[in-house]
């Protein structure tokens, strides 16, 4: 190589991406370092060293919370892991692993947190490091089962050609899994851990200020800060937190989820040409810093490593038995069985032994009157957002525009804005059974809105001449075309807007302004008010009466509507 | 009503001096269609005949009122199209049905949009099903139908709304060779009965085989921009015979004008048979593979070093689309010449597709260094460099000033594929730099 310049193997060495990578990264040692400190202290010294609604103080507070996120992120993709890999690899455990899952994927987490923080606080007495588990735990409930589901579907969908050809090479179980299983299912994965994310924010406000029954623990973060606004009743401080977790998104968003987004778009098997490739300057900068590259290598290099040292199969094909040994499956299923019964006995002692006929009539009353909410704001936001999205969504420019904003808005959590909403309730007096009830839309409303602009952009342009060119306008054009065209993708969105609405119950039906309360009638103020007084019965019987409802509406109502809508109208 | 068209006739349809020009996001413009002239008469097909990126579906859709013309007139009737027109109907290459509703559904849109009564849209759909064999499948869904059927629905749905004006946008190349063939065939004879309530179509293809089958008349296409390169009239009577001498030398006349040299080129000395190129010209994106390929078929019995380009055609069952890119090339790197509808390797192309793949990667690297300007210029800049890289983003700009966005990044994609083949430096995607390490 010739050399003509005198430092160019300073040029070799670094690039100047390196100057920003290493920014970067010392920069996010800093904040891990920043966030993590105080997690062995005593619990004493949280309430000897209260919040403050110190504007200075939310950039430690906003660290904290983003930590406590992203541990929730890794339990998460353990659990995707292991769990979702257990259930598509063994025949036996799928029985009971995936129905479990789609049970925990539509039950409203947000009433589970009550119920384990006693069992948390209990593992380390006395620590802050209990009260953190619980909070994570809370959110990694409300990120672990789509990533899950996701991990799992795809695991069932691996191209046999693959399978095969993986088989043929004698890949070690570990092996396949890094080299085939981890890659195909990646690009999935990495959107459902990005709505995870967003979806997770809602939790975090809630997890992180806890009160149950006279145990009331606030760790430092954003959510503390501001459950600690929203009783001082300062609008002001409550500004400041959304315009902090607006940085933090719009941070991680571009630090973390964009290049893993453009990244991942590799694994994708489709590989039609043509698609815009997607672009990330953060993912640039990781690309061509030569530091950043030598430790990605190394971590390749470790999963080469660890690939040798794992058994390969033997080269013999092992003589499958035609039909499974059938004593094994009897135990599997024997065991099984007892664990239901079990499980359906103590819910039912707990449950029918202390309930009464009146108390049952009335939590499933105040079941319906929250559903008559859900439905009528999905109806409502419907109407809104269903032709908003067609004419977007036609629009490239338009929809270029609007699409990352669409997407932002369902990723910033709602329950930032209730304080706003009920200081305007408790000023002009308003009937709460009515004007509470948008809340529980205002951050789930968005979902309709992004996926019925991705369904209209998709449809393809010959569709759209065929009808222009057959003069079709007007309301035949909407019942006709464009509704047909979108259907599956509403669908879609509203599934999820409705799961998170019913979630979103539990908060926004019980909410309050300094000392002013102000409650609408339904089952999620009964969880909410329960979970205050810390009464075990009425919690698990209000989350049993919604997760019956949650999941009864799904199998009748959304699941029939999605597959008629996929079978009748997805373009293929 | 294939009658013998009467030029004295009321035109159907004039096109005059159309021009489409796209604007480029640097402010420029992109032009894909110029000086277009075209005249429709009462009883005729007019084949628009091209290679994909010449505008002969652009002007399809200027004629539908799908798009509006950058400059020039159009008119139906006499009247200027100034948006879709109920006279004229159109078949879609994809089909382009309506997959949530039934065949019968599907014909009848265009009906109910005209807001005909019930009975009327009923009679006429059903009318228009039976006539294109379609009776039987009136309350099935688009999914249900093989691809033959599907374009069925499409001609249903088109005829349904009694155009004048049938335009066909490449409408068999969906389907496989022999069920394109039946449709053709049906379609013809509908036409040749005068059972159509149509009267006059205008098709675009890319088969020049299906264009001298069909059509009375036949404008060939060129690129960059699209343009007319030649009008060939087909005076044959229907039913045509594929094996019929005649038309053996239509098709051979139609290959001949497509791989001409555009007109007023001067043909002076023998490098002058090379199209000359510079550093802005667009390249096709051509898989090596097919390079040896044809290079080897050529050089080899019958053919022994050159070949008539239809032969080959139908020898390899390649479409122009496929051949013509991987002709060119050729030319371009002049391991072989392309004139008159025929092939012809050159002495280094000969000797390439004799050699071992040491001796070819030679003779290749040679050629693409001393003929592709783009090429020699990326390795002049990576030897020039100490570090031996340079960023994507450089060449694409420089390309940029001569091309459209997509078109530069395909250019640069072509030549990124030949200079891998040829070992003559490499490119990394993933950081998207260009380098001439080796890979280890």
């Amino acid at each position: 190589m010739s050399r003509s310049e005198p430092f160019a193997f300073v040029r070799e060495l670094a690039t100047r991406w390196d100057a920003i990578a290493v920014v970067v990264v010392i920069g996010l040692l800093a904040f891990f370092a920043e966030a993590s400190r105080g997690l062995l202290e005593p619990i004493s010294k949280l309430s000897a060293a209260p919040l403050s609604l110190e504007p200075a103080q939310l950039p430690v507070y906003a660290a904290r919370t983003t930590l406590r996120m992203f541990a929730a992120l890794a339990l998460s993709l353990l659990f995707t892991f292991t769990y979702a890999t257990w259930a598509a690899k063994s025949a036996r455990a799928e029985k009971l692993l995936v129905p479990i899952l789609d049970i925990l994927q539509s039950v409203p987490i947000l009433g589970f947190i009550s119920v384990t923080v006693v069992f948390f606080m209990s593992l380390v007495p006395g620590r802050v490091l209990g009260a953190e588990f619980a909070a994570i735990f809370a959110i990694f409930t409300s990120q672990a089962w789509n990533m899950a589901f996701s991990f799992y579907q795809s695991l069932r969908t691996i191209p046999d050609e693959l399978q095969e050809a993986a088989e043929s090479f004698r890949l070690s179980a570990w092996m396949r899994f890094w080299q085939l299983e981890v890659p195909f299912a990646m690009p999935a994965l990495l959107w459902n851990m990005m709505m995870s994310m967003s979806g997770s924010w809602f939790f975090v406000v809630a997890s992180e200020s806890i009160s149950v029954g006279h145990t009331t623990i606030a760790l430092p973060g954003i959510g503390s800060y501001i459950a600690l606004a929203i009783e001082q009743g300062n609008l002001r401080a409550i500004g400041w937190a959304i315009a902090a977790m607006f940085i933090v998104i719009l941070l991680y968003d571009q630090l973390i989820f964009r290049p893993l987004v453009v990244w991942g778009d590799r694994f994708r098997l489709d590989q039609e040409q043509g698609g815009r490739v997607p672009d990330s300057w953060a993912l640039t900068m990781m690309q061509r810093s030569r530091l950043i590259s030598a430790a990605r290598l190394l971590f390749f290099d470790f999963v080469r490593w660890t690939s040798r040292r794992a058994a390969r199969p033997a080269p013999t094909l092992e003589a499958q038995p035609l039909r499974r040994t059938s004593r094994a499956d009897l135990l599997w299923f024997a065991l099984v069985v007892l664990l239901v019964a079990l499980a359906a006995w103590r819910i039912a002692r707990m449950l029918v032994g202390e309930t009464t006929l009146q108390e049952a009539r009335d939590v499933a009353w105040l079941a319906c009157l929250t559903m008559l909410r859900v439905l009528a704001l999905i109806g409502l936001a419907s109407v809104v957002w269903v032709p908003i999205g067609i004419w977007v969504g036609l629009r490239p420019r338009a929809t270029q525009l609007v699409q990352p904003v669409a997407q932002f808005l369902a990723a910033f959590p709602a329950n930032l804005l209730f304080p706003v909403a009920v200081f305007g309730i408790v000023t002009w007096k308003l009937n709460p059974d009515l004007w509470l009830s948008p809340l529980m839309i205002l951050g789930t409303q968005w979902y309709i809105l992004f996926n019925v602009i991705a369904g209209a952009a998709a449809m393809p342009t010959e569709l759209r001449y065929a009808a222009q060119n057959f003069g079709v306008s007007g309301p035949l054009w909407w019942r006709k075309v464009a509704l047909p065209s979108v259907l599956p993708y509403y669908v879609t969105g509203a599934i999820t807007a409705s799961g998170g609405s019913w979630n979103a119950a539990i908060v926004a039906e019980l909410a309050s302004w300094r000392n002013v309360e102000v409650k609408a009638h339904g089952l999620g103020a009964y969880i909410a008010e329960a979970t205050t007084a810390g009464d075990f019965h009425r919690i698990i019987l209000g989350i049993a009466t919604m997760s019956l409802f949650v999941v009864a509406i799904n199998r009748l109502f959304w699941r029939p509507l999605y597959y008629y809508a996929e079978r009748k109208y997805r373009l293929s | 009503m294939n009658t013998v068209p009467n030029p004295a006739a009321e035109p159907l349809l004039t096109v005059q001096d159309v021009r489409k020009a796209f604007p480029k996001p640097d402010g420029g413009e992109l032009l894909v269609l110029d000086g277009v002239q075209l005249t429709l008469i009462p009883g005729q097909i007019v084949g628009l005949l091209g290679r994909s990126g010449s505008g002969k579906s652009t002007l399809l859709r200027l004629i539908a009122g799908l798009s509006e013309p950058s400059a020039g007139r159009l008119a139906f009737h006499g009247q200027p199209i100034t948006g879709p027109a109920a006279g004229i109907a159109m078949v879609f290459q994809s089909f382009a049905l309506f997959p949530w509703l039934t065949v019968f559904e599907n014909v009848a849109l265009g009906l109910e949009a005209q807001r005909m009564p019930r009975a009327d849209i009923r009679k006429r759909s059903l009318a228009a099903i039976d006539l294109i064999g379609l009776d039987g499948f009136e309350s099935a869904y688009p999914r249900e139908l093989s691809g033959g059927m599907r374009q069925r629905v499409g001609f249903a749905r088109a005829l349904v709304v009694h155009p004048d004006i049938l335009l066909m946008d490449e409408p068999f190349s969906a389907l496989d060779v022999l069920t394109a063939e039946t449709l053709r065939t049906d379609f013809l004879d509908l036409w040749g009965e005068g059972q159509m309530p149509i009267k006059g179509v205008v098709l675009v293809t890319h088969n020049i085989e299906e264009a001298v089958l069909m059509c009375d008349r036949i404008l060939v296409f060129g690129s960059n921009p699209g343009r007319i390169l030649s009008e060939i009239a087909v005076p044959l009577p229907q039913p045509r015979n594929r094996l019929d001498p005649k038309f053996r030398e239509l098709v051979e006349r139609i290959y001949v004008a497509m791989t001409s040299r555009p007109s007023g080129a001067p043909l002076a000395g023998r490098s002058e048979r090379f199209p000359g190129l510079g550093i802005g010209s667009v390249l096709p994106r051509v898989s090596s593979n097919l390079l040896a390929g044809l290079l080897e078929t050529v050089a080899a019995p019958p053919f022994n070093g050159t070949a008539d380009l239809p032969k080959i055609a139908s020898d390899l069952q390649m479409e122009i689309d496929e051949l013509f890119p991987v002709a060119e090339t050729l030319q371009m790197m002049r391991l072989a010449e392309v004139e008159g509808g025929d092939i012809r390797l050159t002495p280094d192309g000969l000797a390439f597709a004799n050699a071992e793949v040491d001796e070819r990667k030679r003779i290749f690297a040679r050629h693409l260094l001393n003929y592709v300007p783009l090429a020699a210029h990326i390795r002049r800049v990576l030897d020039e460099r100490a570090s031996h890289a340079a960023r994507k983003s450089r060449f694409i700009d420089e390309l940029e000033d001569f091309m459209g966005e997509e078109d530069a990044e395909q250019t640069l994609r072509a030549v990124v594929s030949l200079a891998r083949y040829a070992e003559a430096f490499a490119y990394n995607d993933e950081n998207e730099v260009f380098n001439l390490e080796n890979p280890v």
